[in-house]
């Protein structure tokens, strides 16, 4: 029986895992797909939000705070992309300019530093490239980006160094009790654990509710995005918000860690948690409503739309709990955003929340707490020289867009939580992620995985389980000449 | 240091060098991304090259062979598995790869030849899913000729670009049914010849003014959905219909490569293949992308000579 | 009269091709011939791969000599099927050297 099972490995899976992996405890986390930050924390803004805008004395205002500050602390220690950039929200008319002010003071009683409210000309100043419709700004500085990829990824890679297991493709199917715990039944067989953390994102209801009677609902609440060339990049350097509204924080554009430039979400119900598609309705709306913000922003320089899935409960908060009536079993439900912000600090407070239920949190002594990557791109002509003559699978370029050199991914495949798909190799590297969307290196990233797997190339995946790339060789395939 | 570098070793990079050899230079470096010379024309293994410049008709594999023969009777250098990562408006070239690792390589003079690439989906701005299954067009056609794998077996092409309907024809050679090409414009992307030879032939129906608005599918491609368009390039409602598929091809056009120059400052004119740094020249499809390459290998020669005239006259000043 | 677009070169003429082979709308003496031929007698060069192994590449590419009849594309395709080839191996090299009774071989169109 192991102390803990954390059942989705998403942002908020990840942090209670490197989070709980300073104790002395045995820790496994069952992720349903074959990669970890695969649900809501694959597709967002990737904002971790300063924390003006949450209700103050909420949950949520308390844990982004607390998980902003957090999260800079860890970008640092496990080498994780992000940018200090800051953010505009923009008020377009008296009306707004009001709303700027409630911000204001809604942000300073939730602990957030620096903010101020700026008139029209020194926003324009600052961005030259917003709106002339733009009336004020309320400027927040402690606002960042982040790669919520590498984010998620770091924070799980660290809770398996310390000693974590994470058992992908193992989806949690019911849950039993047992005396002193409880038996979850997997794809995969059975774990048991003295305690559990629903971490499940999207799901979470359903988790919960097999093993305490139903307390709340999550409805997956789609947003649609545009990701622009780099050639976009430089458009505006901070994240631009609209004025909030009851369908949260409104279309942004923002700068992403890797220079591209990011524009979304709208706020559609979906049909079901697994509906990522986007639709030409949504695009357009993100497109306009975009436009009102940065007129300028030119569109065919798209790479990539994508979807993503919030996890909006029927409660106006995170839930953060105990389920009623079962004992050591701690629902973290309901993470709409800022949940990617709030993330580690949700994590501490689950820690809090098993040792009220009497899980014992002994500190190691040998808690690994740093990670450092090799990345190729952001190396010096002389390091890059000195790496190559050391290694010579950092001198062989495989994707030319982004810079990502052979070194990187094999890297990649040798670290804790390998990428087992091509898009797994997108997420941790870059490579595939540029303009060309991985026409040319996609055949070689394909080849590297079939190697290190020793694999037949048709089973390698573009992703998910299912998503093969390659259905056969060629020759001896039946004709279907007319 | 050399005389000359060539950046692309495909049909461009190629002459370029040989045209620079021929006028005099003697210190001349290819470098070339891949594991041999020749480019995209390896994966090319249709015929329809080579009726300008040599008289007969080639496959692409045998139009690249003839230069890449040539070559051996020169002293030109090439860097195999080597990609070029930076240049300088002072004819520094960044280099990294099996042959020097990562070096920094000053030149007399540079050609820009790194072709081009093919438009990608996200420029599309397709709604709908995005799972396995869509692939640009030589990026399928490098799987089934160089690498010996089907991408898919029921497919829809989206554009009427030559890569599509070439790969239309060829995979229809190798067992998968392709069930449309879809055009959004109101005539054919490609050359006839193609339409005719890659179409006509295996009886594809060709869709122009439609265009793909919606991609199903959740883990591979499942359907595609095809829909008519107006004059102003905008999906009619209620025209659409599904078609059954597990692969899309990408055949939407043709981007030259020009990061390299443009991230040094270097501007590039389409219509000329001087650029605006002194003794950088580009040609082929980096240059703009042309209909046959015959005509690359044109420009190429001159691109070269062009070249070799710039670093002769150099040395007279010296 | 039948109706051709010319597939010769890259222009693509609009050939009219009468009853008794009269050809009229090409713009070279190959596309005259090639519209009194395709109406009576299509014939295409086919190009496809055969396995190799040792090589580069699993893959070399091939293609038919010259041209065969159109009709006999499937079945020029299949004798490919079970081909398989070992490195090194030269452009030209005969990998079928009889398509189908046409005395019109496969060759390879590099080397490997």
């Amino acid at each position: 029986m192991v102390d803990v099972v954390i059942i989705g490995c998403g942002i908020v899976g990840a942090a209670a895992a490197y989070e709980l992996s300073r104790y002395k405890l045995n820790i496994t986390v069952l992720e349903r797909e074959n990669d970890v930050a695969m649900g809501s924390t694959k597709a967002n803004s990737a904002v971790i939000h300063a924390g003006y805008d949450p209700e103050p004395g909420s949950l949520m205002a308390r844990l982004n705070a607390e998980g902003a500050r957090l999260a800079d602390e860890l970008c640092d220690k496990l080498d994780i992309p992000h940018k200090h950039c800051g953010a505009l929200v923009l008020a377009f008319s008296k009306r707004e300019e009001l709303l700027l002010e409630r911000l204001l003071q809604n942000g300073i009683k939730n602990g957030v530093p620096d903010l101020r409210i700026l008139p029209r000309e020194l926003v324009l100043e600052m961005e030259p490239n917003l709106s002339g419709e733009v009336a004020a700004a309320l400027h927040v500085p402690s606002t960042m980006v982040v790669d919520p990829w590498e984010y998620t990824l770091a924070l799980a890679e660290t809770a398996v160094r310390n000693g974590a297991e994470i058992r992908l493709e193992c989806p949690a199917e019911g849950i039993t009790r047992i005396p002193g715990g409880y038996r979850i039944h997997t794809g995969k067989g059975d774990v048991e654990a003295r305690t559990v953390i629903n971490a499940a994102g999207l799901y979470a209801d359903k988790i919960h509710n097999m093993v305490s009677e139903p307390a709340f609902t999550i409805m997956p609440v789609k947003g649609e995005y545009y990701l622009l060339d780099k050639n976009e990049g430089a458009r505006i350097s901070q994240v631009i918000f609209q004025c909030p509204t009851e369908e949260g924080k409104g279309v942004l554009v923002a700068p992403t860690v890797h220079g591209n430039l990011i524009a979304g979400p709208n706020y559609v119900p979906s049909k079901d948690c697994g509906d990522f598609a986007t639709t030409a309705g949504g695009l357009a709306f993100v497109m306009k409503t975009a436009r009102k913000s940065v007129p300028e922003i030119n569109f065919d320089a798209n790479i990539r739309n994508f979807a993503g899935n919030r996890a909006i409960s029927d409660y106006n908060d995170f839930i953060i709990s105990e389920a009623k009536g079962a004992k050591g079993f701690i629902d973290l439900a309901g993470i709409k955003s800022p949940g990617l912000s709030a993330a580690p600090a949700i994590a501490k407070m689950a820690a809090g929340l098993l040792t009220a239920a009497g899980l014992h949190l002994t500190l190691k002594d040998n808690f690994v707490d740093k990670r450092k990557r090799i990345r190729f791109l952001e190396l010096t002509p002389d390091e890059r020289k000195a790496l190559v003559a050391a290694d010579p699978a950092y001198g062989q370029v495989i994707c030319r867009c982004e810079t990502v050199t052979e070194g990187e991914i094999r890297d990649a495949l040798q670290s804790p939580v390998p990428p087992r798909s091509i898009d797994g190799v997108k997420r941790r590297r870059g490579a595939g992620m540029g303009r060309c969307q991985g026409g040319f290196c996609g055949p070689r990233v394909l080849e590297l995985l079939a190697a290190h797997y020793k694999r037949h190339f048709t089973e390698v995946l573009q992703d998910g389980a299912g998503s093969h790339v390659l259905v056969s060789e060629t020759k001896r395939n039946p004709l279907c000449m007319n | 240091m050399h005389e000359l570098i060539v950046i692309g070793g495909g049909p461009a990079g190629l002459a370029a060098a040989y045209g620079a050899w021929r006028d005099g230079l003697r210190k001349i470096l290819i470098i070339e991304r891949d594991k041999e010379l020749g480019g995209i024309l390896n994966q090319c293994i249709h015929t329809g090259f080579g009726l300008e410049y040599f008289k007969e008709e080639l496959t692409g594999p045998e139009y690249a062979g003839r230069f890449i023969k040539l070559l051996q009777t020169t002293q030109i250098e090439t860097a195999l598995d080597t990609m070029a990562l930076k240049i300088t408006r002072s004819r520094e070239v960044h280099a990294s790869g099996k042959q020097f690792g990562y070096a920094v390589l000053p030149a007399k003079s540079v050609i820009l030849a790194m072709g081009c690439r093919e438009r990608a989906l996200g420029s599309l701005g397709i709604p709908g899913t995005r799972p396995a299954g869509i692939f640009t067009a030589g990026t399928a056609q490098r799987y089934i000729n160089i690498e010996g794998f089907m991408p898919g077996k029921r497919v829809v092409i989206l554009g009427s670009g030559d890569v599509g309907l070439i790969m239309a024809r060829r995979m229809t050679l190798e067992g998968a049914e392709v069930l449309a090409c879809v055009e959004i414009m109101p005539k054919p992307g490609g050359l006839l010849r193609n339409v005719v030879q890659c179409l006509h032939d295996f009886n594809i129906p060709l869709y122009l003014s439609h265009t793909i608005t919606e991609i199903r599918g959740s883990k591979r491609v499942e359907q595609a959905v095809v829909s008519k368009v107006d004059e102003k390039r905008q999906a009619v409602k209620g025209t659409g219909f599904a078609v059954d598929c597990d692969t899309i091809l990408l055949s939407a056009g043709l981007i030259p490569e020009i990061e390299l120059p443009t991230a040094a400052g270097i501007k590039i004119d389409p219509k000329n293949i001087e650029t605006s740094a002194p003794g950088v020249f580009i040609c082929g499809n980096a240059l703009r992308v042309h209909d046959i390459v015959d005509n690359v290998t044109t420009e190429a020669l001159r691109a070269g000579s062009a070249a070799a005239a710039f670093v002769l006259s150099e040395k007279i000043h010296d | 009269m039948t109706n051709i677009i010319c597939i010769i070169c890259p222009k693509g003429c609009n050939l009219i091709v009468s009853e008794n082979g009269g050809t009229i709308g090409h713009s070279c003496a190959r596309g005259e011939i090639y519209g009194r031929e395709e109406r009576i007698n299509p014939v295409r060069i086919v190009t496809s791969t055969v396995k190799i192994s040792g090589a580069v590449h699993s893959r070399i590419p091939v293609k038919t000599k010259t041209h065969i009849p159109k009709h006999l594309i499937s079945d020029a395709m299949r004798l490919l099927d079970d081909v398989e080839l070992t490195a090194p191996v030269d452009e030209g090299f005969t990998v079928i050297a009889d398509i189908c009774g046409t005395g019109i071989p496969w060759v390879t169109t590099r080397g490997m």
